[in-house]
């Protein structure tokens, strides 16, 4: 396949992610995770959760900072694959 | 599709434990075998790793107004077979448990079945099914990844309606319940999945680089 169909996709899947902001502006976009575990705790209010996380980051900062560094090791991981295999194609 | 550490009772959460350690330790084998048969493999196996850890590390906003996260686990498990994805997707879930408080060690079985073994499962099942039935590459390789995306969500809604059924509707009731939270707001996300797997086959495979497990040669 073409780069020109590989940016269609991407735009396309960018244009997928990018709607809701624009169809649902006024929603609080919180998690779905958390949404599930409220549910479970709201419906059964005899349940304690019998375990806690051994460690939490310290606010939403630390949060943000760990998701980025997640996506950051896996984007520099996937990147240098595919730039290494593109180099090594060229040649 | 994380379940949180302490909300799986604790016979559910060792059940699900004991379900995902055999997948994980085959998983594992089946690894260092591909690793020393395919030395050249460590290349897209990086890869597949980095693919499931960004994706699940972005969480994407969705028409139903809240925010859930892609699993990237297709890739691998159409590049590698589902086993490989086993022990990655572990790793992706312990790195989130232990430094983002998100899912845990109590929950892991139960996260890992639902998105390093059930999704890439599917995947694999329905990647083998397109190219048997002779659709083209990225066809295969976008509904592998859109519906690998989509059965973790239903297995983690699964998980949760078991150990958490509905006083009225029962397990249907608390399937329907928890598959309203995730499903429809997946559903956009697994579509985005899709394409930009089918994006990453084409950058790493666009020159006849890469090998697609079980296609037709």
């Amino acid at each position: 396949m073409s780069a020109r169909s590989n940016t269609l996709l991407l735009g396309l899947a960018a244009l997928i992610v990018a709607a809701p902001l624009i169809l649902n502006p006024d929603a609080p976009f919180g998690g779905t995770d958390d949404a599930a575990r409220d549910v479970v705790a709201s419906a059964n209010p005899d349940y304690k959760p019998w375990s806690q996380p051994l460690w939490q980051p310290p606010g939403k900062e630390m949060e943000g900072l760990l998701f980025a560094l997640q996506a950051a090791a896996g984007a520099g991981l996937l990147g240098y694959v595919i730039g290494r295999r593109h180099g090594r194609s060229d040649k | 599709m994380h379940i949180m550490e302490g909300f799986l009772p604790a016979g559910h959460a060792l059940a699900w434990t004991l379900v995902s350690a055999p997948f994980v330790v085959m998983g594992a084998r089946r690894l260092t075998r591909i690793i020393s048969e395919r030395p050249e493999a460590r290349l897209q196996l990086a890869a597949a790793a980095g693919f499931t850890f960004v994706l699940s590390a972005l969480k994407l906003p969705s028409v139903t107004g809240s925010c859930s996260h892609p699993t990237g686990t297709g890739l691998g498990a159409v590049l590698f077979g589902p086993p490989t994805m086993a022990v990655l997707g572990t790793l992706v879930l312990l790195f989130q448990g232990l430094l983002l408080a998100h899912g845990g060690l109590t929950t892991l079985g139960a996260n890992i079945f639902s998105m390093a073994i059930a999704g890439p499962w599917v995947a694999y099942g329905v990647w083998r099914l397109s190219s048997r039935l002779g659709l083209p590459v990225a066809a295969g390789v976008f509904l592998s990844a859109f519906l690998g995306d989509l059965a973790t969500y239903g297995v983690t809604s699964a998980q949760l309606a078991l150990a958490f059924p509905d006083a009225v509707g029962g397990f249907g009731g608390a399937l329907l319940k928890f598959g309203g939270i995730f499903a429809v707001t997946q559903l956009p996300l697994a579509v985005a999945e899709g394409l930009v797997t089918v994006v990453v086959v084409n950058a790493l495979g666009g020159r006849g680089l890469v090998h697609l497990h079980g296609a037709k040669a």
